[in-house]
């Protein structure tokens, strides 16, 4: 649906030349959310700005429903947005329209007759839930609310996209929830291709099939949602996903050699990942059983992230060095991502 | 009534027609140069606003000549600038006494005045809408019209006040060099005659027409604004 090909952008300011997004090439696929998540300055919002020529690269293409947007001249590039709808952090609503007004604007001037307009506004706003408040202005509504209007008004034009520019930073965590779960309805019932941009992978976790992760201009890694939390490639994947999971409490622990994570001789503090199947399987008692080990478990979380269950476990291992080989062994074979936090095994 | 205002302001009394010739020529002049300054003055801030840097039909070469044209003009008091345009001023209108004679230095003296303010209210306009519009595909045209246009009304109107209430000031100086009015009353009787009322009532008008715009605009810009 979206195929970014190469892209580049740089600008040029009083410090010089800001490479602000660097060969990105990237495809987002008809009817899937898509993710891109980065830290604040990564380039993730001028790269979606790429999408619909908000901001123009200074090269690569940009095709959006099997059109080259680079190559449109400024009236089809017009036409052609319509069709690509967009929503903000901020919402960027007009404060001197109402609600109504707000929807409208875009369908002004298109030919639709004035009950057609009326109609599809109404119908709109029913949509995003916010019956009866055609006529109020943007300031008296909440943050939700206003988001919930410039989703109405990217969807006016019966876009096939939707590009979200960090469009629930600037709310509360159940504001943020109901916001997603419009997302999801409009994807799901309005068949309307997402792209998410955000720097929470819990924004990521909760909608997105595919993500990519973007660090400095460039995509660090890419990959479908659930085999990134199951095998982050990366450090910022790593560190975006500990924002999310309970197990990262485990770091600042053994940073501050916590009496929890002191280690007698021959033990070992593993952090163990799994996957999606492996996870209906009884490991832990499997392993003490088999390998004859004392397992202390400190750290457990279990999420689950497109309907599979996903997440981790940090454990002390208490036993003799071959078992505790052994059991390395055994996770291996299960396709567990294991990290050795502490070892105090003897060489 | 008229035994009183005859008792304390007999200059202006036995020259009420006179009086009320020089109100209406104020008012000649404010309105219709008023008008001229409006649409050009808003015609030129939207062209600033625009094509700067980050405008949205960015343009450094207009952006930049019309900039400086503004600096320059806005440098010249308004009583020199009166002399300097006499030529340009008998070219346009064939005359350059008299209220017509006005309009000419009038307009050309508050129009940069009003382009700053005009650029300074659209100014304040979010980045953001103005990217939203585009995201939906409105032209350049539509932007100007239904987005910075109707986004700024109040912000606009207040330009407008303010620049109104500094063309009543410049139609009451443009006096001095006989343009008639409210300003040549005052100096003709209250200065060059030392009749003290002329000039206290003259003052009282001024006054009286500033409240009334001020009022009026604050009125637009309270209702506009959401």
């Amino acid at each position: 649906m979206i195929r970014l090909e190469h892209i580049n952008k740089t600008f040029s300011d009083k410090s010089g030349l800001i490479h602000a997004v660097r060969d990105v090439t990237l495809r987002v696929r008809p009817g899937e959310i898509y993710g891109i998540i980065g830290h604040s300055g990564a380039g993730k919002s001028t790269l979606v700005r790429c999408v619909n020529l908000l901001e123009r690269p200074t090269s690569g293409q940009v095709w959006v429903d099997g059109v080259e947007l680079t190559a449109l001249r400024a009236g089809e590039l017009r036409k052609a947005r319509k069709k690509i709808g967009m929503i903000f952090q901020q919402f960027n609503l007009m404060a001197g329209r109402t609600v109504f007004q707000n929807v409208a604007i875009g369908l002004q001037y298109s030919g639709l007759s004035r009950a057609h307009i009326r109609e599809r506004v109404e119908r709109l706003l029913s949509f995003v839930e916010l019956e009866g408040k055609a006529n109020v202005y943007p300031s008296q509504l909440s943050g939700g609310q206003k988001q919930r209007v410039a989703v109405a008004r990217a969807l006016a034009n019966e876009p096939r996209v939707l590009l979200c520019d960090e469009a629930t930073s600037a709310l509360d965590p159940q504001t943020t929830q109901s916001i997603l779960s419009l997302l999801q309805k409009l994807n799901r019932e309005l068949n309307i291709t997402i792209v998410v941009i955000t720097h929470e992978m819990s924004v990521i976790k909760k909608i997105c099939q595919r993500v990519a992760v973007i660090e400095h201009g460039a995509i660090a890694e890419e990959n479908e949602v659930l085999g990134l939390f199951a095998n982050p490639r990366q450090q910022v994947t790593k560190d975006f996903l500990y924002t999310t999971s309970s197990l990262s409490g485990v770091y600042p622990l053994v940073r501050e050699d916590s009496p929890v994570v002191r280690l007698k001789p021959g033990e070992v503090l593993l952090l163990m990942r799994y996957g999606t199947t492996q996870v209906c399987q009884p490991l832990v008692s499997r392993m003490s059983k088999q390998f004859d080990l004392e397992i202390n478990i400190l750290f457990g979380d279990l999420e689950i992230i497109e309907g599979a269950p996903m997440g981790g476990t940090a454990a002390i291992f208490h036993g003799t060095p071959e078992n505790i080989k052994s059991a390395l062994k055994f996770l291996e074979a299960e396709h567990i991502t294991v990290e050795v936090i502490r070892d105090a095994r003897m060489a | 009534m008229r035994e009183w205002l005859e008792l304390w302001f007999p200059n202006v009394m036995v020259r009420l027609p006179e009086f009320y010739k020089a109100i209406r020529d104020t008012l000649t002049m404010f309105s219709v140069a008023g008008a001229f300054v409006f649409v050009l003055g808003l015609a030129l801030g939207v062209l600033l606003t625009v094509t700067r840097r980050d405008g949205i039909l960015r343009n450094a070469v207009i952006f930049q000549a019309l900039d400086k044209a503004i600096n320059v003009f806005r440098s010249i008091p308004f009583i020199i600038l009166l002399t300097l345009l006499l030529p340009l001023t008998r070219f346009i209108v064939g005359t350059a006494i008299g209220v017509r004679g006005a309009i000419v230095p009038l307009v050309i003296g508050t129009v940069p005045f009003f382009s700053r303010q005009v650029e300074a209210a659209l100014a304040n306009i979010d980045g953001g809408v103005i990217e939203a519009a585009q995201s939906l595909g409105m032209s350049s045209l539509g932007i100007i019209f239904r987005v910075y246009l109707w986004e700024g009304i109040p912000m606009l109107a207040r330009a407008a006040t303010i620049t109104a209430i500094s063309l009543i000031g410049s139609t009451a100086m443009a006096g001095a060099v006989g343009a008639g009015g409210l300003g040549d009353f005052a100096i003709k009787y209250g200065h060059n005659r030392f009749m003290v009322d002329v000039t206290w009532v003259t003052v009282a008008a001024l006054v009286l027409l500033v409240c009334a715009v001020q009022i009026v605009g604050s009125l637009i810009a309270r209702a506009t604004t959401h």
